[in-house]
Parts: structure tokens; C-alpha cells; sequence
């Protein structure tokens, strides 16, 4: 099941995914989490997550947790007066499993186009204009994030929502920069490092700038320059650039 | 006030990086500010044509930052600036990229080797080198990578020898047209030495060459029996470059076993040697051997340093060569004619040489049942440390261990990959007089080889030399003083210690217009410039 929900690149899930239950998870951690549920989980729950009467797991049907925390909190206390044990789980081997249910009901939620992977390189490449920020190999740009291996670090249903709200999960190393001079001349790029006297980042020209605060006029985070293409690519596009990227799977250069 | 004007100097002059040709690496007097290759250049002069820092106002050097590695290795690297841009590797094989004025990160590539890499005597690394936009690193499992240079993001992985038969790189690629050359370690496990070539773009194989000839070639018959198959002679310091010939120059490790040649009779060819190839394909088209017959383990894996020197009133292509075996020595470059040879240190083992520049050796002075010292001691009168040589003083300058010896006595040992070959011997460091050993950094005149002058140490040395169109050398040693001397008189201008020992060779760029000298001591990377008023 995890394999078909995960693995196959064919399938683009359309609905808007609970985003915040999987922020900062990567595709490594959701599957760390699906291990987990099935070696201490699914002997009560299932391998589906439905067995417990009026809870479905896979589906996002709880009888008492609202948010994600509110799972956290069950998996590691446990309920009273109930079959569900308390574990001596951290908070994140335990986020790490609510991320992974949550990819799951993502995934079942969706709707389905099927997307085919050379019309989706050929959208990259050419009307999506991806490769003017993004690298896959030896050939693009540096300035955003490095796309060679993009198919090992995230799923489909979070790569088309990058597509569809770019600002909603950026990673850390992934962060937009702007520093303004004190003639005025404003940088923006990539941050690679900040500190309280200093910025490095590259910039819009792959150049590898470094700063020191005191010359500055302004600095600060910036959204990403990257557009929504919620209304630029068609749905079927859409699924078609997202199946090319998730066989991006260089694994010299994760 | 100063700090903002500083600042603005900085910002306003942000240095943009451009592609690294190779040509860019076959004429860094072009573009004094930065430092392309491991030794500055394909001749390894270590030599800065800066001249912000003199002799005069060396005395006002000021810390600038210091970077600290994540490990607890030694710093051997030295590192490669690129237009601001400063490359460097956390030991054993991470490489950073620092801005070079702040000591600031921009990224960091981390390697876990091979769970089966064992190298010899530390797991160093002894730089990176750059072309084009990668940067190129080998590795202690005997691997080598290409990285993107802005990012740090590996690009190609090649294996060049088998981690298993205790392969490892450890020192700095060389880059030569389109091709990165490396060689292998090893050979004190009795690893055969290997140089090989790749394509810089693809990392796939151009050459190779064994350091030892196989059945058949010239020279496999200075090995007794099979022993050429385990005989060593690694490979562990960056090459040099002569465009006019198209050769590139490799010097080669001891023979293995290391004190017992009794399992390998003959001169043990190409071991403790220095070796010119054709940087196409890799033909010898010539060779010197320096320590025929090593029981000592002279390693002759100092870098080669080309100079062109006026010579008995001609000029003359010329390689310059402080050997382990206490010699140093004048080739000429172009024919491998050996043209003067001079003991450096107080040496024992040999008294003169012949015609052709082969030593003559003193009887007795090889492991013997009762015990021989043997000068200098199996350490080496000098060891892998790049030295300098001074266009401007027309001097070579070389970190050495001056009095030292060893007692070595025969034994036997099992020889087989993986074990430890290198036999038995009792050392016996001479450290209890007055006269004992000592480090020291010294002055040669290549046209006498004799000492122009000495700066003496308590400790020995395991740093390089660095000298500037300033007429200033920086070096330091084990005892951790960060020094600079007189490049013409060896007088002592400004120390500074540094709270670690100093075991790579300094190196000098500029960023903005402001000279920067840096140097790694114990696991921190420390950087000065001129204190401005």
C-alpha cells in the first residue's frame, strides 16, 4: 500500500494536503514513520488503519485528536482505560508517524490525473520555465533549490503543492534573502548562512556573496521568487511536470 | 568609523567569480590575488607575487579569523582562494567554501569514506583543487569527486584504486589542460603505487600508470621474485607542471617492506624516484631515482619545484628537490640529467655520487642485527611540507630536521596486503644534547646548494614555506609559532603563537586589495592581514 502511495510517480493528487502535519518532514521520514507504524501500530490498528472501530487512521477519522499535537500526545501518553498504550517514543519519532499517516489520508483524499513524465520535462524545460532558477545534473540554475534528486527527498502530493503555494513549505537552506547597500544596491538570492554580523548567500547571478550587516541599509527574508502556477499550467501539466520531477532520483547528489 | 569604511571597501569591491580556465592556473602571476593551485602554481614556488606585506610593516600583521575545523585530524591542506572565494577540507574529507574575508561559511561538503579505508600515518588531506566551476578532491577510500563550486554539490565520484588493498588519496589533485591527476598512498602496506588521469568534465579514466613496472617492462627487474607486486611506492604529494614539454612531474614513496630489503633485492625501481610523464597519455619519458635501494624509507614525496635559473651562465629549466634522504639535489627538467647534489642535513648513509647522480652508499648503514644509526633519522631530513622557492632571492627554502638519526635494526615480518609490512626497527631519536636534533628553516643557494642561512628551532617542523614578492617567508612549526622571517636574511620580523602545530604550508591572497596570509594550525585555519589604520 505504502509503495503505491509513495512510490509511483503516474498518479498527481490533486487535493490540498494538511501541510502542517508534514512541514518539516522529508520523504526519509514518512517512510521512517510508516516502519514504525507497522511494527507497533498496526497490530492493533491494522495495516490500513480502520480496525479499530470508528477510528480510520489512513483516512484522518480520529474519535478524540484534532490537531496533529493532539496525535502526538495520544501516541506518546496513550488512553486511559483503553487499548491504547502509552510508548516511550520521542516527539519526533512520533510526529514522524502522524506525518506519515497524514501522507496517507493526503493521498486518498486525491482526486486523480494521470501525468506523463516526458511532456511533464518538456514543461520544465520550456513554458514552466523551471530551469531558470532550478538545476537538474549540469544543466539550469543554482539560485533555487537543486532539483537533480528531488524524486528521493519529496512526494508528489508535496511537490505539487510547492507548485500550486511555493511559500508553503520552504526548507531551511532553501530560504530567500535581500540585503540592500547603503548606495541602495539591492541583492537577493539563495541564504546560505547568517550570523549577527554577517550574510553569505548566492545570488541571482550564482555568485557566492558575502556582507557584512554594519554596510547595510536593510536586510531580511524575503517570499520566494518562485510564481504559483496555479493558473499557469493546466491541471494536466500540472500532473505532468510533477510525475518528470519525482523520477528525478540522481543519487550522487542528494 | 573604521570598521564602517572597511565595510564599504568590502562591499563595493565584491569580487565576482569567473570560470577557472586552466590558463588562469598556468599563469597566476596574472592575478597575484589569488591562489589556484596547491603550491600557487604549476612550478610549486609557493611563492606570492603580493607585495601589500613587506619585510618593513610585517611587524603589524592582526588576526583577521580564525576557521575551526569539526575534526580532530591533522590540518595538512593548504587552501585555494578563487575570487574571494576560499576552499579548504575538514579532515579527512569534507570540503568548506569560506568567504575569505570574514572566515564565514557558504557551504560544506561532507564524505563518509568507506568503512574499509585505512591509510597509513593519519587520515589527512592535503587540499582541494579547482577548474573550471568544480572543485576536485581525492579521498582516503581512494575515491575521487568533482564538486560544484557554489554549491558544494557532488557532481562525479570516480574510483581510482581498490579501498581494500589499502589505497588512499591523500593529497591535492593536480589539474593539468583538461585532465586531474592523481596518485595513490598506500605503499607502506605495500599498495603499488598508481598516477592516473581523468577527464575533468566526467571523471572518467585518461591514463594510468603503475609506479612499479610490471613483468615485462623496463625496469621490473630491479625487484627480486614477485616482490614489485607488493612494492609500494605510493604516491602522496601534489605533481608539477612544465607546459613547455607537456610533463608533469610525480615524486614516489619508499618501497615496501619499508626496513627490509633483504625481500627485495635490486634498486627497487620506480620507488623514492621522481617521475616525468607525458600529461596526454602518461609515458615516462624519464625518471630519477634519488634513494636506490631505500631501507629507510625515504620517501621522495616532496613536491617537485620548477624554477628557470640562470646555470653555469646559461639559463636552464631546472627542478629543485630537498629530499627525505637528507640530499637536495638539481635536475635539469627537460632531460632528468642530474646536474648537483648536496647533503642538506648532516647525513650518513652515503659519501658522494657517482657521474650519473647515483648515491654512493656507506657500508653498514642499513638495518643490522646489532643496530645502525642511520642519518637522517626514517622521518626524514625534510617530509612531504611544501618548501618555497624566491624568484626575487633566487633562493630555496625548505622546513628541515637537522641531526637526527635512527637505529635500525633487521628483522623480519610477514608481508601481505593489509598487513603492516614495514618490518621491525627500534628508533632512537637523538634528543638528550646539546647537539641533538632540531627543526630549522633553510636557505639554499641552487647554484651551490649550500645554506645561505638557518632559522633554528627547538622542535622539528612539519610546516611549509611560504615567500612573497614582499621578501617576507611565513612558516611555523610543531612547537606552534606562526613565524616570519627575512626572506634574504632569515631575521626573525613578527611570531605569533598559534596554540597548535603548524602542519601545512601557509598560503597568501588578496580580497579588495588587501593581502591576506593564512595558515592551519592544530584544527584551526587562522588568517591575517596588515591592521589598518
Amino acid at each position: 500500500m505504502r509503495r503505491t502511495l509513495l512510490g509511483v510517480a503516474a498518479t498527481l493528487l490533486v487535493a490540498t494536503t494538511n501541510a502542517s502535519a508534514q512541514q518539516h518532514e522529508t520523504a526519509a521520514d514518512i517512510e521512517d514513520g510508516g516502519r514504525v507504524f507497522r511494527s507497533s501500530c498496526a497490530n492493533c490498528h491494522g495495516q490500513d488503519g480502520d480496525q479499530v472501530p470508528g477510528v480510520d487512521l489512513g483516512r484522518g477519522q480520529f474519535k478524540r485528536a484534532q490537531t496533529d499535537q493532539d496525535l502526538v500526545g495520544i501516541i506518546q501518553k496513550g488512553i486511559p482505560n483503553t487499548g491504547m498504550p502509552a510508548t516511550n517514543f520521542s516527539p519526533e519519532q512520533a510526529a514522524r508517524v502522524v506525518a506519515y499517516l497524514r501522507s496517507v489520508a493526503a493521498s486518498r483524499r486525491g482526486g486523480s490525473v494521470t501525468g506523463d513524465v516526458s511532456r511533464g520535462k518538456a514543461v520544465f524545460e520550456g513554458k514552466g520555465t523551471c530551469a531558470t532558477c532550478h538545476r537538474v545534473g549540469a544543466a539550469g540554475s543554482r539560485v533555487g533549490p537543486d532539483l537533480s534528486a528531488i524524486g528521493l527527498q519529496r512526494r508528489a502530493v508535496e511537490l505539487e503543492q510547492s507548485l500550486l503555494d511555493p511559500e508553503s513549505d520552504v526548507q531551511i537552506g532553501n530560504r530567500t534573502y535581500r540585503v540592500v547597500a547603503r548606495d541602495g544596491t539591492a541583492t537577493t538570492g539563495r541564504l546560505l548562512n547568517i550570523d549577527s554580523f554577517t550574510v553569505q548567500m548566492l545570488d541571482a547571478k550564482e555568485q557566492l556573496r558575502s556582507f557584512l550587516k554594519s554596510d547595510l541599509r536593510d536586510f531580511g527574508f524575503v517570499a520566494s521568487p518562485m510564481p504559483s502556477f496555479k493558473t499557469r499550467l493546466s491541471a494536466q501539466e500540472m500532473a505532468d511536470v510533477v510525475s518528470y520531477l519525482v523520477t528525478l532520483k540522481d543519487r550522487t547528489a542528494p | 568609523m573604521t570598521a564602517r569604511v572597511l565595510a564599504l571597501v568590502v562591499l563595493a569591491a565584491a569580487s565576482l567569480q569567473a570560470q577557472v580556465t586552466f590558463d588562469r592556473i598556468l599563469h597566476p602571476e596574472k592575478e597575484p590575488q589569488n591562489w589556484l593551485s596547491y603550491s600557487g602554481s604549476l612550478f610549486n614556488q609557493r611563492f606570492s607575487p603580493l607585495t601589500q606585506i613587506t619585510a618593513a610593516n610585517v611587524k603589524n600583521l592582526e588576526l583577521q579569523w580564525i576557521w575551526q575545523a569539526k575534526s580532530l585530524e591533522k590540518y595538512e591542506a593548504t587552501s585555494i582562494v578563487v575570487d574571494g572565494v576560499l576552499y579548504t577540507v575538514q579532515a579527512p574529507n569534507d570540503v568548506v567554501a569560506l568567504d575569505a574575508v570574514t572566515g564565514r561559511p557558504y557551504w560544506t561538503f561532507t564524505y563518509e569514506n568507506l568503512p574499509d579505508a585505512r591509510n597509513c600515518c593519519g587520515r589527512v588531506n592535503r587540499g582541494v583543487a579547482v577548474l573550471g566551476d568544480m572543485v576536485y578532491m581525492g579521498t582516503l577510500d581512494a575515491h575521487l569527486l568533482a564538486l560544484d563550486a557554489k554549491t558544494g554539490k557532488l557532481l562525479w565520484k570516480t574510483q581510482v584504486a581498490k579501498t581494500g588493498e589499502r589505497y588512499a588519496i591523500t593529497h591535492a589533485p593536480t589539474i593539468v589542460n583538461d585532465k586531474v591527476i592523481v596518485g595513490t598512498a598506500g605503499g607502506d602496506f605495500g599498495a603499488r603505487g598508481v598516477v592516473a588521469a581523468f577527464d575533468a568534465r566526467t571523471g572518467k579514466e585518461v591514463w594510468r600508470i603503475h609506479t612499479i613496472p610490471g613483468p615485462g617492462e623496463p625496469g621490473n627487474d630491479t625487484w627480486s621474485g614477485d616482490s614489485w607486486k607488493t612494492g609500494g611506492a605510493g604516491v602522496w604529494n601534489s605533481g608539477a607542471y612544465d607546459p613547455e614539454t607537456n610533463l608533469v612531474f610525480f615524486g614516489t614513496g619508499n618501497p615496501a617492506p619499508d626496513w627490509d630489503g633483504r625481500q627485495r633485492l635490486g634498486d627497487n625501481l620506480y620507488s623514492d624516484s621522481v617521475l616525468a610523464l607525458d600529461a596526454d597519455t602518461g609515458t615516462l619519458k624519464w625518471h630519477y631515482q634519488f634513494t636506490p635501494h631505500d631501507e629507510v624509507d625515504y620517501d621522495s614525496t616532496q613536491v617537485p619545484v620548477l624554477a628557470d635559473i640562470q646555470w653555469r651562465g646559461r639559463p636552464r629549466k631546472v627542478m629543485l628537490w630537498a629530499n627525505r634522504n637528507g640530499l637536495s639535489y638539481v635536475l635539469d627538467r627537460v632531460t632528468g640529467e642530474f646536474l648537483l647534489g648536496k647533503p642538506f642535513v648532516k647525513v650518513n648513509w652515503m659519501d658522494g655520487f657517482d657521474p650519473k647522480g647515483r648515491p654512493q652508499r656507506v657500508p653498514g648503514k642499513i638495518p643490522t642485527k646489532e643496530g645502525s644509526m642511520v642519518m637522517p633519522t626514517v622521518l626524514g631530513a625534510t617530509n612531504w611540507a611544501p618548501p618555497s622557492y624566491s624568484p626575487r632571492t633566487n633562493l630555496f627554502y625548505v622546513g628541515a630536521w637537522e641531526n637526527t638519526g635512527t637505529v635500525l635494526t633487521e628483522g623480519l615480518s610477514p608481508r601481505a596486503v593489509g598487513r603492516n609490512p614495514m618490518g621491525q626497527s627500534t628508533l632512537t631519536p637523538n634528543l638528550n644534547k646539546q647537539e641533538d636534533g632540531f627543526g630549522v628553516i633553510r636557505a639554499l643557494d641552487p647554484q651551490t646548494l649550500e645554506k645561505k642561512w638557518d632559522f633554528p628551532m627547538n622542535d622539528i617542523t612539519w610546516g611549509g614555506v611560504l615567500t612573497t614578492a614582499g621578501d617576507v617567508l611565513f612558516s611555523g612549526g610543531k612547537e606552534g609559532y606562526f613565524l616570519a622571517l627575512d626572506a634574504r636574511t632569515g631575521a626573525l620580523l613578527w611570531k605569533m603563537a598559534l596554540g597548535g602545530q603548524i602542519n601545512s604550508g601557509p598560503m597568501s591572497y588578496a580580497v579588495n586589495g588587501r593581502q591576506y596570509v593564512t595558515v592551519a594550525a592544530g584544527t584551526g585555519l587562522f588568517t591575517f592581514a596588515l591592521r589598518q589604520p
